[in-house]
């Protein structure tokens, strides 16, 4: 992992010390909330429904287990015992008190922890596929990269006051575990027709009210222009992006309405003139300092499929669920990725209190060489499992109620905070999930429908990625009471597309007898092992239109 | 009843509160003041935005409140949540 050096240590000390006096500044009077407001923002301190609410940056969704014990620390002294995870791999806690947040900051530079930049204008926190690293199909580890983008966007003079927030994703991989497309600036590490490795650039990808795929911008990008094409994208941005209506400021919208070619032309013609100084051009030498904070550990040499592991999955069903389900092949023989789901029946998604992240501490120092990983989907992962540490590693997890078999399926819903915390949402969402994911939580139905995401968001900012699940929920209020209108077909992965909406809203108590329906079609349409989301492109919407709302007599106008 | 209640943020610690008719913030609905007129509630929002100029709150605002089973409620649903806390994790200490 990454280790802060002695610029990073002075950086973010420097920081909280502002931080700390802005803060005695506004208790004290002398900053209104409007002149307070933009300074706790770039610090992740937001005023939600019921209290502060803090976002902690986790970079690119890496953790080691003493950070996690940190936040458990956090969570049960500054918080109410919990934390809950989110769709930008970043932390986020619902009870913080303003005159102890300098506290909680320092407490969290203790730990090589930060906020800054979780929130505000500007580029906030690098996110990866949560297998980099590990994962069997990789071009290369997108880590370093991260890091690189890291240190060059925090603080950037020219980039903190962009028209609007600014996301950064990158994967190392072919399969895109962390929704590239849907990101201001996506990167995907690609070999050219030579073999070298280099980036796809994509640019203009985005939920929220107005979502879009992302454009490819560049082809491949030579790994040392990676920077100065970033800047110059930025500062297109920046120059042209709109700053007069907040909901029109994403650079997604400048990009469409430019179209793609045209956007691509700015910024080729900025980036030729950025690269006249070579300044910005990423040394050979510095990016290997970088890569060496993330070489491989000393991995045992051991032989993949162990007797005990192979014996365990024929006579224990539990056991070979978890296994076929949140056990990913990793990339050296005999160890195994470990997926930790946060979406046992009835929990808010990505949730996790203080005893159960003290406990996932302990184990991945015992089974994981001490690292997770924390993923999009509001999971969390112990990247470098022995496989013959699994059984004893499943038990442990079951005891936790972090073993339900369930990640990529049915009930592994991602759900924003909705109308319980956030103050922007018009609907609940958790208890939506928590309806969901007891409503199905049988092993065998969620083995036999496979591979099919359910996002739920309480308002048009999707911040539960609902336009991009195969199944999507979408909170919306009418006369005061909430209703959900369900897309179809959406996805996030390399095939990205965004869902299609089925029809008019329902109410809550509808959402699981739908989702029933939906669920009960599928699964007479398919073909063979065809996914959900193959047979929706395969069959369209009329099918699952005339199931949901063809058959029931209590639909919404 | 139907009337009005004022609810604001505390500024040391962002919780919920409520006016209550001396002026102080008080974090149960139960213990705020009930404007039942008009020139009531312009009153009371004028004392909350005294108190947000000297940084006790933060966005005073009225909300509709009614009585139900004897207690009072916020008619929007927004405003109820933020009045009763969060409809999840009840499991864990406040």
């Amino acid at each position: 992992m990454y280790r802060y050096d002695e610029f990073d240590h002075t950086l973010v000390a420097e920081r909280i010390a502002t931080f700390r006096r802005q803060v005695q500044r506004r208790l004290s009077g002398d900053l209104t909330e409007d002149q307070f407001k933009p300074l706790r923002l770039m610090n992740g301190l937001y005023l939600q429904l019921h209290a502060y609410m803090l976002r902690v940056n986790i970079p690119y969704g890496c953790l080691s287990a003493r950070q996690l014990r940190q936040l458990a620390y956090i969570a049960r002294r500054y918080d109410r015992n919990f934390g809950h995870f989110t769709t930008r791999q970043n932390i986020q806690y619902n009870w913080i008190r303003l005159d102890e947040t300098p506290d909680v900051l320092a407490a969290l530079a203790e730990v090589e922890m930060n906020a800054m930049q979780s929130s505000g204008n500007c580029v906030r926190n690098i996110t990866a596929d949560q297998y980099a690293g590990r994962a069997r199909d990789e071009v290369e580890d997108p880590r370093p990269w991260c890091e690189l983008i890291r240190q060059w966007s925090i603080l950037h003079p020219e980039f903190s006051y962009l028209p609007r927030k600014f996301k950064i994703a990158v994967s190392g991989a072919p399969v895109d575990r962390a929704a590239v497309k849907f990101h201001d600036v996506g990167l995907y590490l690609r070999r050219n027709a030579d073999g070298v490795v280099g980036f796809e650039v994509i640019a203009g990808g985005g939920q929220g009210r107005l979502p879009y795929v992302g454009h490819t911008i560049r082809d491949w990008l030579p790994k040392e222009d990676l920077l100065s094409y970033l800047e110059a994208i930025l500062r297109i941005y920046n120059l042209g992006g709109r700053r007069d209506n907040p909901q029109k400021a994403r650079i997604k919208v400048q990009v469409n309405a430019l179209g793609p070619d045209e956007f691509r032309r700015l910024v080729d013609e900025e980036w030729a003139q950025i690269r006249r100084s070579a300044l910005l051009a990423v040394p050979r030498a510095e990016i290997e300092r970088i890569a060496a904070y993330f070489a491989d550990p000393a991995w045992e040499v051991l032989a993949d499929d162990p007797v005990a592991v192979t014996r365990q999955r024929g006579v224990d069903p539990g056991f070979d669920d978890w296994y076929r389900a949140n056990v990913v092949a990793h990339r050296t023989p005999g160890y195994a990725i470990v997926n930790l789901s946060l979406k046992a029946p009835g929990i808010a998604p990505g949730d996790l209190t203080a005893d159960q992240m003290d406990k996932v501490a302990d184990l991945a120092d015992r089974f994981s060489i001490g690292e997770l990983r924390v993923s999009h989907r509001q999971n969390l992962v112990f990247p470098d499992v022995r496989q013959g540490d699994l059984p004893a590693l499943w038990q442990e997890l079951r005891a936790l109620s972090l073993a339900t078999p369930n990640i990529g399926q049915l009930t592994d819903i991602i759900a924003c905070p909705g109308l319980d915390f956030c103050s922007l949402a018009n609907a609940r969402a958790i208890p939506v999930a928590q309806d969901l994911s007891r409503h199905f939580g049988d092993a065998a139905v969620l083995q036999d429908v496979g591979e099919l995401t359910i996002n739920i968001s309480g308002c048009m900012n999707a911040c539960g990625h609902h336009h991009v699940g195969n199944i999507g929920i979408l909170g919306v209020e009418k006369n005061g009471q909430e209703f959900y209108q369900l897309t179809l077909g959406g996805s996030s992965g390399e095939d990205a597309s965004l869902g299609d909406r089925l029809g008019r809203s329902i109410s809550a108590a509808d959402v699981p007898p739908a989702i029933d329906a939906i669920v009960a079609r599928y699964r007479a349409l398919r073909l063979a092992d065809e996914r959900f989301l193959d047979t929706y492109r395969r069959v369209g919407i009329e099918p699952f239109k005339e199931a949901v709302y063809g058959a029931r007599a209590r639909e919404v106008a | 009843m139907t009337g009005q209640m004022i609810l604001a943020n505390r500024l040391t610690d962002g919780r919920v509160v409520f006016l209550a008719a001396d002026g102080r913030w008080v974090d149960d609905i139960a213990g705020g003041a009930v404007a039942t007129a008009p020139g009531v509630a312009s009153q009371l929002l004028a004392t909350a935005r005294v108190a947000e100029s000297r940084n006790a709150v933060i966005e005073p605002c009225l909300i509709d409140i009614r009585q139900v089973a004897g207690h009072r409620q916020p008619v929007a649903w927004r405003e109820a949540i933020r009045a009763t806390g969060p409809t999840v994790r009840t499991d864990l200490p406040a």
